[in-house]
């Protein structure tokens, strides 16, 4: 699996934000950094074909070879974690994780409990998202998406909000779990040691070195 | 698929309104085959120039008006300028949405049996500082002046203004603006007119246009409380519209069109104020004066409004509910010396067929309403609102006493009067607006990286609509459905003229007995009136807590 931007550009009013052409292997991270408002997130965004209005991008995307440029967010089987969890607040911890299993998937209540066992959260899943601590929801949310088999991790600064020391857990944690499933993941970020941990090439949004 | 809904349900608001004024038109000038009138001519209008009282009804709407939406208005602001960020303004808003609930007609009746000479107010100062040993013969409900009338309108367009003052008050940026004003040395109400007050009002100034056209020309409540020789123009075209003699239903076109004219010449005239209002107000701001001792006299004549309209509507529906219950009762004696369940037992199995019908067609116009709300907004997604959108206010501000009997005209003609569903697809298109305000500012709020979560992980658009939006805006979902029965169960005129008299809803039944002066009977059905909605107010608020007892993430404040 390989995620591969080919000159992707992304104009707000027709000037160029976004410049950038790349390949992320499987399993490898690339690291976007800038300041915030510099366009990490849009990026992110049209990659999962969701850029919002008065934005306009031109470009291709490529997953595993098959260009997904013109698929619909949901087609794209692209995974996005967010700097909130964005766990639904109306379905317990297993419904959320069960939103993210495919329809027709077998054996799904002991996919959800591998689930919460890989994440540490055993026996949770009748649980209220809203009554675990940060760190986690934030593996809830991690684990969903792992359980829709996305073809590439998309990470939008969703370390941001933990304090340092589940920082470094939650990364680690992360990480880990892409690689292990051969994902090539893109990290938006604007803290270098998020960048450093990751261990991949860093880049900024106009696809210079950063 | 939204997008058609959208232009669907902006139709349904346009159409109505446009085919009612057409069905107006042409009678208006004589022209009405199914009634005979089949050339052009100025007759109607010789007709509704003749009639002697035309002036006073003229002047009275104009100034009833005008002074219900001023004072409203007025009122409004120094509630929010006055009180806003303080606890007592929280449990002011809490308040707000069962007022909301409350039909104008029920808060109406309240009222007046409140200001009666026989009323809770004349007893409770009866015999020892009035006086008085027998109600006096004074003419307090009904008063020549409308002052009765205006006061009933206040009394429930400021709970109306109040919540869209309140849904424009984070766009206004009012908490930054309120404390810099502050730190500049600013009395709090002086602060905000000045800072806050111009953001908030060119946001809700369709509102207070559709207040000001409503004030006009309602004819519920004018009948309740308002002046009878003459009455105000919209209550006469009623009274023409009813008239035995079908011929004056061509009088009663022109006088449509002349109500028209007035609430339009009013909107002109409003205008015209806010204009000068705002460059009086910009020099005033500019000018520097603090006024910090005016909140001394400003809040607490704030807080006495907003607390004298909580007793007007409270008493005023305790008082409903005591006449209902009420055998002898004398006067002064503050309850009745014989307490009685005889009259809720002569109305039951009436009471029971009217609520069913009343029930039905309100859950039928809530639940489209609910339906279109959101495929209009689902259809608006991200994209900016189309100008179209406007349309939404269209029903609320051309009078429905102006266009309405154009539209009961074409129902007679097409043979669809007087049937529970006409009167339902009527209530539809005034039902409609109030859903889609009151579904509108959460469905903005709602996060969109939920719906971005949602499709990331494989949901299609629909699935993410279903599964994710309406559930977590399912609240939002059940007020605007209650908002919408309410809407439909208050309706007066359009289930009068549409329903032809053989559909009765319990407001039509209330209003009917308002002449009666048949205190017991109007305490039944009045009570009944304001029930039905509250009650399905009250279940609108429970079912999302108990559906989610166990989602603190879905609890709000």
């Amino acid at each position: 699996m390989s995620l591969q931007i080919e000159n992707l550009e992304i104009r707000r009013n027709g000037a160029v934000m976004v410049a950038l052409s790349c390949r992320v292997a499987p399993g490898e991270v690339l690291s976007i950094m800038g300041p915030s408002g510099c366009g990490k997130s849009t990026l992110l965004m049209a990659l999962i074909g969701a850029l919002p209005p008065g934005f306009s991008a031109s470009g291709r995307i490529l997953l595993d070879g098959h260009d997904i440029t013109g698929l619909p967010t949901h087609q794209r089987r692209l995974g996005i974690l967010f700097q909130d969890d964005i766990l639904f607040p109306h379905l317990s911890v297993a419904g959320n994780l069960g939103f993210g299993l495919a329809s027709g998937a077998r054996d799904r209540d002991r996919l959800i409990a591998d689930a919460l066992a890989e994440a540490g959260l055993e026996g949770m899943g009748r649980r209220d998202p809203a009554t675990l601590s940060g760190g986690e929801r934030a593996r809830v949310a991690l684990m969903r998406t792992l359980l829709s088999e996305p073809r590439a991790l998309l990470l939008d600064e969703p370390f941001s909000k933990l304090d340092t020391d589940r920082r470094a857990r939650m990364r680690e944690f992360v990480f880990q779990r892409a690689r292990a499933r051969d994902l090539p993941v893109v990290l938006v970020t604007h803290d270098r040691a998020d960048a450093q941990a990751a261990g991949g090439p860093v880049l900024g949004v106009t696809g210079t070195a950063a | 698929m939204a997008r058609a809904g959208l232009w669907a349900a902006l139709t349904l608001l346009a159409l109505p309104v446009l085919a009612g004024l057409a069905g107006v038109i042409g009678p208006a000038f004589g022209y009405l085959p199914a009634l005979g009138g089949t050339g052009f001519g100025l007759d109607p209008w010789r007709g509704l120039l003749a009639w002697p009282g035309l002036a006073g009804a003229l002047r009275l709407s104009l100034v009833t008006g005008l002074a219900a939406t001023a004072v409203s208005l007025a009122l409004t602001l120094l509630i929010v300028a006055a009180w806003q960020g303080t606890r007592s303004f929280a449990w002011v808003t809490r308040a707000l949405a069962p007022l909301l609930a409350l039909p104008h007609a029920a808060a109406a009746f309240g009222l007046a049996f409140l200001i009666a000479p026989s009323g809770w107010i004349s007893r409770a100062f009866s015999p020892w500082a009035t006086g008085w040993e027998r109600p006096p013969d004074l003419l307090i409900v009904n008063d020549p002046w409308g002052l009765s009338l205006v006061a009933g309108l206040v009394v429930k367009e400021v709970p109306f203004l109040l919540l869209m003052t309140l849904a424009a008050l984070p766009q206004a940026d009012s908490l930054r603006s309120q404390m810099v004003a502050r730190a500049l040395g600013y009395g709090r109400v002086t602060g905000w007119l000045k800072t806050v007050a111009p953001r908030v009002y060119a946001q809700i100034r369709l509102p207070v246009y559709a207040v000001l056209a409503y004030s006009m020309s309602v004819v519920d409540v004018a009948l309740i409380l308002g002046p009878t020789r003459p009455p105000t123009l919209a209550v006469q075209i009623l009274d023409w519209m009813n008239h035995p003699d079908l011929g004056m239903r061509f009088q009663a076109a022109a006088g449509a069109l002349v109500q028209l004219m007035l609430v339009l010449a009013a909107l002109v005239l409003w205008r015209g104020a806010e204009r000068a209002v705002a460059r009086l107000g910009g020099t005033w701001a500019a000018a520097g004066g603090r006024g910090t001792a005016a909140d001394r006299v400003l809040r607490p004549l704030g807080a006495v409004g907003a607390i004298g309209i909580g007793l007007a509507v409270g008493l005023g529906l305790a008082g409903l509910l005591v006449w209902s219950l009420a055998g002898l009762w004398q006067f002064p004696a503050l309850l009745p010396e014989i307490w009685t369940a005889r009259h809720w037992i002569g109305q039951s199995a009436e009471l029971r067929r009217v609520m069913v019908v009343s029930g039905l067609i309100a859950l039928g116009a809530a639940v489209v309403a609910l339906a279109l709300a959101v495929a209009m907004l689902q259809a608006r997604n991200g994209a900016r609102a189309p100008y179209g959108l406007r349309l939404i206010y269209l029903p609320l501000i051309v009078p429905q006493i102006a266009f309405l009997p154009g539209l009961a005209t074409l129902a007679l003609v097409l043979g669809i009067d007087g049937t529970p569903l006409a009167v339902m697809a009527v209530h539809l298109v005034f039902v409609l607006p109030y859903v889609y305000l009151a579904l509108a500012d959460p469905w903005r709020a709602w996060d969109r990286r939920a719906g971005l979560s949602a499709a990331a992980l494989g949901a299609p658009p629909a699935r993410v609509l279903w599964a994710v939006r309406l559930p977590m805006l399912t609240r939002a979902l059940c007020i605007a459905l209650a908002v919408g029965f309410a809407t439909s169960v208050a309706q007066y005129l359009p289930t009068l003229l549409i329903g032809a008299g053989r559909v009765s809803t319990v407001t039509t039944e209330a209003v009917a007995l308002a002449a009666s002066g048949n205190r017991r009977l109007i305490g039944v059905w009045a009570v009944m009136q304001m029930a039905l909605p509250m009650a399905v107010f009250a279940a609108c608020l429970a079912l999302p807590a108990l559906l989610f007892r166990n989602r603190q993430g879905m609890r709000i404040g």
